[in-house]
């Protein structure tokens, strides 16, 4: 079950360094929970598609057997590290940005 | 075709979430810098834990639906473009749901 432990602590990571590191604190927002279930809706589709082709195949013996539309359930946090490590980041970088901000600004009148 | 396969889905990825670029005036797209930089930092990390867990036997893949085209660390090419389309797609999502929620938030003016 090494997929699975490596997956949790993918997980703890990343939401350490959401708090600690880049300090965006992006699960502490509406946002956040409002966009990750529409992220898991089409995680399922695409990762189905990867695995319910058997594109991608898994190692029985690196994770628990637990599968939602055909994926390990592990896939779900790594799915979820990746997306909070990446908009955590972009929110970090965002912060000093030239551009200032990452909307045009008519999206504010 | 089959060959094929993997990189479908990638292709998916672009219809299903680069419309919310100009659906909802985002400046994702628009603002390489910033999504490169994003890139630069989480991609890397990603594409060793892919390294780590094909050499691992964690998950392996069909090669017959694949190109067949392999990169460095014995990654194949469609995974390192997974790992380089699924972040600007969850980003566009983001600001797209960061957009959304401004509107109907907005108070309505007489």
């Amino acid at each position: 079950m090494m997929y699975t432990l490596l997956a949790v602590v993918g997980v703890v990571l990343a939401v350490v360094i959401d708090v600690f590191v880049t300090r965006s604190r992006i699960l502490a927002t509406g946002s956040f929970w409002f966009a990750w279930p529409i992220l898991v809706f089409f995680q399922l589709l695409t990762n189905g598609w990867l695995t319910g082709r058997g594109i991608v195949l898994y190692g029985e013996e690196h994770i628990l057997g637990l599968r939602i539309a055909y994926a390990p359930l592990e896939d779900l946090l790594f799915g979820f590290a990746l997306i909070v490590l990446t908009i955590s980041v972009w929110m970090r970088l965002g912060r000093d940005d030239p551009q200032k901000s990452s909307r045009s600004s008519q999206t504010y009148v | 075709m089959e060959s094929f396969a993997y990189l479908a889905m990638l292709g998916f990825l672009i219809v299903a979430s680069w419309w919310l670029e100009w659906a909802f005036g985002l400046r994702v797209l628009r603002n390489p810098r910033r999504l490169l930089l994003t890139l630069l930092i989480t991609t890397p990390l990603f594409i060793l834990w892919d390294a780590v867990a094909i050499a691992q036997g964690h998950w392996y893949f069909d090669h017959a639906q694949m190109t067949g085209i392999i990169g460095p660390f014995a990654v194949p090419l469609e995974e390192y473009l997974f790992f380089i389309m699924v972040p600007i797609s969850a980003v566009l999502t983001w600001e797209g749901v960061r957009a959304f929620l401004v509107i109907v938030r907005r108070p309505r003016t007489p």
